[in-house]
């Protein structure tokens, strides 16, 4: 079953917090991975594996680059979600 | 009635009986990179681990670089030049298309008209090698094989690239495969997954240099599917060859993987569990990734500095262009 939106944002913060230690609280659909988190490729990768573990979906390399925002993330997880 | 072939007869077992190493004298730390990508020496540590490599210079070409790398390990295997039956070099960046650089190595190191040839299989080389020797000498056709990782990689990489300038540098690992009377090299676990063939690669053939205003070719790879691959991809493989050895990670005293990165290695051995006795060869920190000379090169460091037991237990792993790998589990020389 597709998770809401807040349930994905919530688990995607987890992840990150795992993955660089950075506060959940600070992880925020508006901010960006790079800009914003100071998340570099690799553990941006890291973060991707662990995501399509914890919510079932599949993000290809390809796709990976297209994530620049926790939001766009979110949204990518959401509607990928079987 | 036709005659029946003598079959060839082998050892029983194999073990690497020598290790050896040449590093070029020239160490280039990451101040002399950074300019060219815009970086800083804090940039480059963080996203690979690396400090310095070792740029070859005259003197130190593919073949002179193995041919010091040899001297070392067929002394240390306590054996004659003239004991080795066969040479097979390991390495993507000798300079000539053909002749190999097996026979010229073998010929400059004295050896006696032995099998030689170079194999292509990039940061795998070196275990694909041990794999081959160790197969040569259980199946009799041969008896002593001089198994060398080389690169100059240095010669085939762009100073410009963000993605690879600081990551690659040169030098060469040699090893001998011997007969053993116990089992000292485990079964190889290896593969490839040719669908990735473009993730590292030369970036335009030679015909293809020829007939375009390309410039001078070098290797090109996309870093973050290379991580995704190394790390979730190969730690199974790694396992696998544990497993086919009939090995814990827990019996081992070192982990050797292909040095291509210290967050490759730091989050490969996180998908191992790898124990906290486990001693994690970390030679990427001044040598960088050397790829098929990467493993023995680290594997001469830990005997040298005393780290790991002589006889001790090693995983070791290669992987890289082609997508191709190779793992098993050795008997430290």
């Amino acid at each position: 079953m597709a998770q809401s939106e807040q349930e994905i944002l919530a688990g995607l913060a987890e992840i990150v917090n795992e993955e660089t230690g950075l506060d959940p609280e600070t992880v925020q659909s508006d901010k960006a991975f790079t800009d914003d988190l100071d998340i570099d490729s690799l553990s941006m990768m890291t973060i991707v594996v662990n995501a399509e573990e914890k919510f079932g979906v599949r993000i290809p390399d390809d796709e990976v680059k297209n994530l620049r925002t926790v939001g766009d993330a979110v949204s990518f997880i959401q509607s990928n979600q079987s | 009635m036709a005659g029946l072939i003598t079959p060839a007869a082998g050892a029983a077992h194999t073990r690497i009986s020598g290790v050896g190493a040449y590093r070029p004298r020239r160490v280039v730390p990451n101040s002399e990179i950074v300019d060219a990508i815009d970086s800083s020496d804090e940039w480059i540590q963080e996203r690979s681990g690396i400090k310095t490599r070792y740029r070859a210079e005259d003197g130190e070409s593919v073949v002179e670089m193995s041919e010091a790398a040899s001297r070392d390990a067929i002394e240390m295997a306590g054996l004659q030049p003239s004991d080795i039956d066969a040479v097979i070099v390991a390495t993507v960046t000798h300079p000539y298309q053909t002749p190999a650089a097996a026979p010229d190595l073998a010929h400059r190191l004295g050896l006696s008209n032995p099998a030689a040839f170079d194999i292509s299989a990039a940061c795998a080389g070196y275990c694909h090698g041990i794999s081959l020797a160790s197969d040569m000498v259980r199946g009799g056709s041969a008896r002593h094989v001089l198994v060398v990782g080389v690169e100059r990689l240095s010669d085939f990489t762009s100073p410009t690239d963000r993605g690879t300038a600081f990551i690659f540098g040169d030098g060469a690992g040699a090893a001998i495969v011997s007969p053993s009377d116990t089992p000292g090299i485990g079964p190889t676990v290896w593969g490839s997954e040719g669908d990735k063939w473009d993730v590292i690669a030369q970036n335009d053939s030679w015909v293809e240099v020829r007939d375009g205003d390309l410039g001078w070719p070098t290797i090109g790879m996309q870093g973050q599917s290379v991580f995704r691959w190394a790390v979730w991809g190969m730690a199974p493989v790694a396992q696998k060859a544990l497993d086919a050895a009939g090995i814990t990670a827990d019996q081992l005293d070192a982990f050797i993987p292909h040095q291509a990165n210290v967050r490759i290695i730091d989050a490969m051995c996180k998908q191992l569990k790898m124990p906290e006795h486990v001693v994690v060869a970390r030679d990427i920190v001044e040598t960088a990734n050397t790829s098929a000379a990467s493993i023995p090169l680290a594997t001469e460091r830990l005997l040298r500095e005393g780290l790991v037991p002589r006889g001790g237990l090693a995983l070791q792993i290669g992987f890289g262009a082609g997508l191709v790998y190779a793992a098993q589990v050795v008997v430290l020389p």
